[in-house]
């Protein structure tokens, strides 16, 4: 069946709702607005405002309010509008849901899962356009996916509340229109990366809204007679090196496309833990096409500037295989 | 256009028809936004403030020159008539480098801060506690100014809603914290996010002086804002301001208003404040139509020179794209004096 990212995600939102009583979806403007990206439209008129639940403006509360309702024993679904504002839910996110169990001595688990918008590419300013997993990513206790798929927008919910420790799911902004077939077996295993395209070259690597770009980027190359393979993260902690290695291993080059800013990302993560592991297996220095160090900037061609695209991921491709 | 009777020059106006004047700008520079927007020479976010400009425009004419203000993603009106050009309000919309904040920041961040204009901001309760420390800058070095700070009712559910009143009426701060309750946070109506819907009940148990306003009648807000501004700035310390307004069109220009009463929206229409004053300056005398026409055709006329200048402005080179991320060397650091 042909259906948007945004539809999938719904399906897969609906579902969790009918298969089990302990799930609720809260978080600002779900119910009667019905979603600031429409993903929780209708599910009002289903399910009523119980599971349901509008919030107001009061990211740290209603996310606190999450984990609360976590240890209490339900199976709550936050939606943060995006990740920008959950800057303002930060604490409870790092201090109270992803150390409760350790600094508990693992009495409880914190069974709770965090979606949010994320990402650059409409115009939005720099306080809207952020693009920080990196920051989730680098903490221990949370496991951090990012789907880039409609299958994976479809199949990544169930597993991620079926896991008893806190998960933050990073929906990309540009994706909610993606169309796509719905593979019949769109079932995810939220510890493994996905291999996306195959070539000898080289292995792109991506997550979220720069997949598409990567594997546009991965045709336009083919197209010049340069084979690469692609690689979907779209699990950014704990992150899937075997994965990630074998790839390397077959093609001795890689070069990361990461949307947040170069310092300190997830990007450099990952080239750390490349080099780590199969140092010798490198033909070539690995590359990275990150975001410029500028905060996003509203005018279009400035925005476009900063982010990570097509050109530049073909550039950097082509420089890693000197072509 | 019709010809119409030059008006007076602005300055020698009486007050009620700078208010309506100031209105009118406001509101056609809004209503060519939505067109510009629908034609895509504006993008992102874009939220109007059609319906509520009584508020902006009283309170702004409540301040001095010289007096801070921090406002929201809402915040046209207020950059407008704190005397940031139309001009340069266009060019920033349209993403241009003459924008008033060189493109970089759009409809949510102008920015004028030789105006002491501090933004466009677009977290919803983003500005409150920059508002406290402006204040605090000022009492800490002997500075009689007033901060006014602008933000809807939702931003009142927001943890810096209350740390910031509390820090400044603990600290006796000269902020005056107005709210331009509109009855929705996107689609949230008020009663579905607070348990005390009065606003001012729930700002008064910080202890600051409260004061109320009808936000569809511009005088109504000029006084009640002047009152409270002249007490802030006698030293009463922090004070909260609530303008009873509503805004006409949806949240932003990405929403299909779909949980609101069109019955509900016709009734405010009913209230809409260019529409009041003109009419009642008009029972009283004092307003004709062929000078409202004028002082339409002016805004209208300023509207269309800030567009022509807009359009004809030129792109910043992709070249400066990493420019004013960290202050040069040996530039001022920080603040206006
Ligand atoms: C911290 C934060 N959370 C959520 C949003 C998304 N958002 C933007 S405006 C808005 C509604 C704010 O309502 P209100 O404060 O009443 O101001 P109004 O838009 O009515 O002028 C929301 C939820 C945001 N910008 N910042
Ligand atoms: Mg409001």
């Amino acid at each position: 069946m042909r259906m948007s990212y945004r539809e999938a995600l719904r399906l897969a939102l609906r579902e969790a709702l009918q298969n089990d009583a302990r799930v609720f979806l809260m978080g600002e403007d779900v119910g009667r607005y019905g979603g600031s990206y429409a993903v929780s439209k209708g599910l009002l008129e289903e399910f009523g405002p119980e599971r349901i639940r509008d919030t107001p403006l009061s990211e740290l509360g209603f996310v606190g309010a999450g984990v609360g309702a976590a240890l209490g024993g339900l199976r709550p679904i936050v939606e943060v509008m995006t990740v920008n504002f959950s800057l303002l839910a930060l604490d409870q996110i790092v201090n109270s849901a992803a150390l409760l169990r350790h600094m508990s001595g693992g009495q409880c688990s914190v069974p709770l899962v965090l979606r949010m918008a994320t990402g650059a590419g409409r115009q939005l300013g720099a306080q809207h356009s952020h693009s920080l997993e990196n920051w989730y990513a680098h903490i221990p206790g949370i496991r951090v996916l990012a789907p880039a798929t409609v299958a994976d927008a479809r199949g990544m919910l169930a597993p991620a509340l079926a896991d008893p420790d806190p998960v933050v799911i990073f929906e990309h902004a540009q994706l909610y229109n993606l169309e796509d077939e719905l593979p019949d077996d769109w079932r995810c295993d939220i510890a493994r990366a996905a291999v996306r395209r195959a070539g000898a070259q080289a292995s792109v690597f991506a997550y979220g809204g720069c997949l598409p770009k990567a594997l546009q980027a991965a045709e336009e190359l083919a197209a010049q007679g340069v084979e690469v393979e692609v690689v979907d993260l779209r699990v950014l902690r704990p992150l899937d090196i075997d994965t990630v290695a074998a790839s390397v291993r077959r093609t001795h080059r890689a070069v990361v496309v990461d949307e947040g800013w170069r310092s300190g990302s997830l990007a450099a993560e990952l080239i750390a833990r490349i080099v780590e592991t199969c140092f010798y297996e490198l033909d070539a220095p690995p590359a990275r096409v990150c975001s410029e160090e500028v905060p996003i900037p509203y005018a279009k061609h400035l925005e476009e500037a900063a982010l990570p695209q097509v050109p530049k991921i073909v550039a950097a491709v082509k420089e890693l295989l000197n072509v | 256009m019709t010809r119409t009777r030059k008006p007076r020059a602005s300055a020698e106006r009486p007050l009620e028809l700078r208010l309506l004047a100031d209105m009118l700008r406001i509101r056609r520079m809004e209503e060519k936004c939505a067109e510009l927007y629908g034609a895509g020479r504006i993008r992102g976010f874009l939220h109007l403030y059609i319906g509520e400009e009584a508020c902006a425009t009283g309170a702004m004419h409540a301040l001095a020159a010289d007096d801070n203000v921090v406002a929201t993603y809402r915040e046209h009106g207020h950059a407008l008539l704190r005397g940031v050009g139309m001009d340069a309000i266009m060019a920033e919309m349209f993403g241009k480098a003459a924008g008033c904040s060189r493109g970089r920041g759009g409809s949510m961040h102008l920015f004028d801060v030789a105006r002491r204009f501090y933004g466009g901001n677009a977290i919803v309760g983003g500005g409150l506690p920059l508002a406290v420390g402006l204040a605090l800058a000022d009492r800490l070095q002997g500075v009689r100014r007033v901060t006014l700070c602008v933000f809807g009712e939702g931003a009142m559910a927001e943890g810096a809603f209350h740390e910031s009143i509390n820090l400044a009426a603990l600290w006796q701060l000269p902020v005056l914290f107005c709210c331009e309750n509109n009855l929705y946070a996107m689609g949230t109506a008020l009663a579905r996010s607070e348990s005390q819907t009065d606003l001012c009940a729930k700002a008064a148990s910080y202890r600051v002086a409260t004061f109320r306003a009808d936000g569809m009648d511009v005088r109504a807000v000029f006084d009640t804002v002047s009152r409270a501004v002249r007490q802030v700035r006698e030293g009463g310390g922090p004070a909260f301001v609530e303008l009873q307004t509503y805004r006409f069109r949806a949240h932003s220009m990405f929403d299909p208003d779909l949980y609101r009463d069109k019955a509900e929206i016709e009734e405010w229409k009913q209230r809409g404040p260019i529409h009041s004053l003109s009419a009642q300056l008009k029972a009283e005398g004092r307003l004709d139509e062929e000078a409202f026409l004028a002082l339409d055709a002016e805004a209208e006329a300023e509207v269309a020179a800030a567009v022509a200048f807009a359009e004809q402005a030129p792109w910043e080179p992709v070249a400066d794209l990493l420019k004013d991320v960290h202050t040069p060397a040996g530039a001022a650091a920080g603040g206006t004096p």
